[in-house]
């Protein structure tokens, strides 16, 4: 990336002055490391008076600031500088560097400091450094507001998210204050589907609160011997009566070791959103796979189904946080578009991912690779 | 009713506002239409021709409802369009069709919040209707 940095050299001897214009003209400094390289558009005045003036008028990113100038002295004009815009850097350049200059203006917020004489090398080394200083700034400020931009949009989804449900309820209630349920069958509807809403709601809130511990970091996370195949029951287990009414068959296999050292909570997270959803998107009579497979580097977890499937689209979009797939094949099921977004992000807290595979109206199959240590048979799980 | 029934077209991706929308206007007398997103919705425009549209503001798109609403006066210049939202309530942006300018702004005859209660939803409907 090139960009333009706009410097003013601020000097009263006129040799000085022309002489540090004529180093910088042409100079650029290039850093690898940010992907930048760097010109500069340079500015002159010779009393501090005639540097506060441009100041004022376009805000610079880096000063060449004489100790001592005629009127305004350069300690007075570094103060006003650093409250007219904190970003600018400022390089104070003297004749008479002593302890006690340097500290007061460090103290008042210069950057660096340049002893006169100076080489032109000399000259270009303290802009360079100046320029690191501003850029790394910027780039940390950008993304400081990136951070903000995207919290702020978490939660204005998140709070539509949340008042969806609550209007619905809000809305069913509304149909029986207002005389519209004439019929019981009327009724047995509305109850039912205010009960799925809320259910749906507090399933966004468990779901929400899986997602902050797993991003936040700061939770103990509890690696202990876990058999992956038992925690994969449980999962079949929080489904089981669902599975059953619909006539959906579930299936776990084991191939080679499934005991490894994993946060218990962590891989239920995974299991039973992955288990859940293959049995929500499922048709009627149809099956679920559950199948662990265990090396010495990795463990697997993969769940397929014969349900509605997805799209190529569809499956890019899927890990998103909030994304949820809304079609005639979906109305009417609950899901708070949290748990793929957290279950990649726990399959990256033990250096694995996960993935999709997908046809419409054939199946789905998520595929769950870890690299967790494995565990001694001898070792006892919690 | 000595007429013929009114035509409603209905338009929200949530299944629940659809229901209860269609529940209070057919036991209002109307006859209602309902569809799931604005693909539906446009759907439907081709085999009726609504004197209501009810639609959600916020449906696959932040504007879906804006979009649709313009679909819909388009091709059924004298549908009377009402767009649901809880925009307001979460944004602070105020979304009201009070005054003619704005009205020809958003495209819609009314703004209604979420969730509607019945007599204020066929009242407007009515109103509308009389216009």
């Amino acid at each position: 990336m090139d960009t333009s940095l706009r410097l003013l050299i601020t000097d009263d001897e006129d040799g000085m002055r022309e002489g540090a214009r004529r180093a910088l003209q042409k100079f650029s400094s290039s850093f690898q490391d940010l992907d930048v390289k760097v010109t500069y558009d340079v500015h002159t005045a010779p009393s501090a008076e005639e540097a506060l003036e441009q100041l004022k008028e376009t805000p610079f990113d880096i000063v060449l600031l004489d100790y001592k100038l005629p009127g305004m002295n350069g300690i007075e004009l570094l103060g006003i500088i650093r409250d007219l815009n904190p970003d600018t850097h400022v390089v104070m350049m003297t004749a008479y560097a002593s302890l006690e200059t340097a500290v007061t203006a460090t103290k008042k917020g210069a950057f660096d400091f340049l002893a006169k004489p100076f080489t032109p090398e000399e000259l270009r080394a303290a802009v360079r450094a100046a320029t690191r200083g501003s850029i790394l700034l910027a780039q940390a400020k950008r993304m400081a507001e990136e951070k903000r931009r995207m919290r702020f949009e978490f939660l204005s989804v998140l709070s539509h998210e949340l008042k969806a449900p609550i209007g619905a309820v809000e809305g069913y209630l509304e149909l029986i204050r207002s005389g519209h349920v004439k019929d019981d069958a009327t009724l047995q509807r509305v109850v039912e589907r205010s009960l799925v809403r809320l259910t749906g709601m507090r399933k966004l809130i468990f779901d929400l609160l899986d997602l902050t511990r797993i991003e936040a970091g700061t939770r103990t996370r509890n690696l202990l011997a876990n058999d992956i195949v038992d925690i994969a029951k449980g999962a079949v287990e929080l489904v089981e009566t669902v599975a059953a009414d619909r006539g959906i068959a579930i299936d776990v296999s084991a191939e080679g070791g499934s005991r490894f050292v994993v946060d218990r909570s962590e891989i239920e997270i995974i299991l039973n959103n992955l288990v859940s959803n293959a049995v929500k998107y499922n048709r009627d009579n149809g099956r679920v796979v559950i199948a662990i497979s265990g090396t010495s580097c990795a463990l697997t977890i993969r769940v397929s189904d014969t349900g509605i499937g997805l799209s190529k689209d569809e499956c890019d979009r899927l890990f998103g946080e909030f994304v949820r797939i809304k079609n005639a094949k979906t109305r009417g099921i609950e899901g708070s578009g949290l748990g793929l977004s957290t279950i990649r992000k726990v399959a990256r807290l033990y250096g694995g991912d996960a993935a999709v595979d997908s046809e419409p109206d054939v199946g789905t199959t998520f595929t769950i690779t870890l690299h967790p240590e494995p565990a001694e048979v001898t070792r006892e799980s919690n | 009713m000595s007429e013929a029934k009114k035509n409603i077209l209905v338009v929200d991706d949530d299944p629940d506002v659809v229901d209860q929308v269609t529940t209070i206007l057919s036991g209002a007398g109307y006859n209602v239409l309902a569809g799931y997103s604005r693909a539906e919705g446009e759907e439907l425009l081709l085999r009726m021709t609504p004197d209501v549209a009810v639609i959600d503001l916020m449906m696959e798109e932040m504007d879906s409802g804006f979009v649709f609403c313009h679909t819909v006066k388009k091709m059924v210049p004298d549908a009377k369009v009402i767009i649901l939202t809880a925009v307001a309530a979460e944004t602070g942006m105020s979304f009201r069709a009070d005054s003619e300018k704005k009205r020809n702004w958003i495209g819609a005859d009314m703004m209604m919040d979420k969730p509607a209660r019945a007599e204020q939803l066929i009242g407007a409907v009515r109103q509308l209707l009389d216009r």
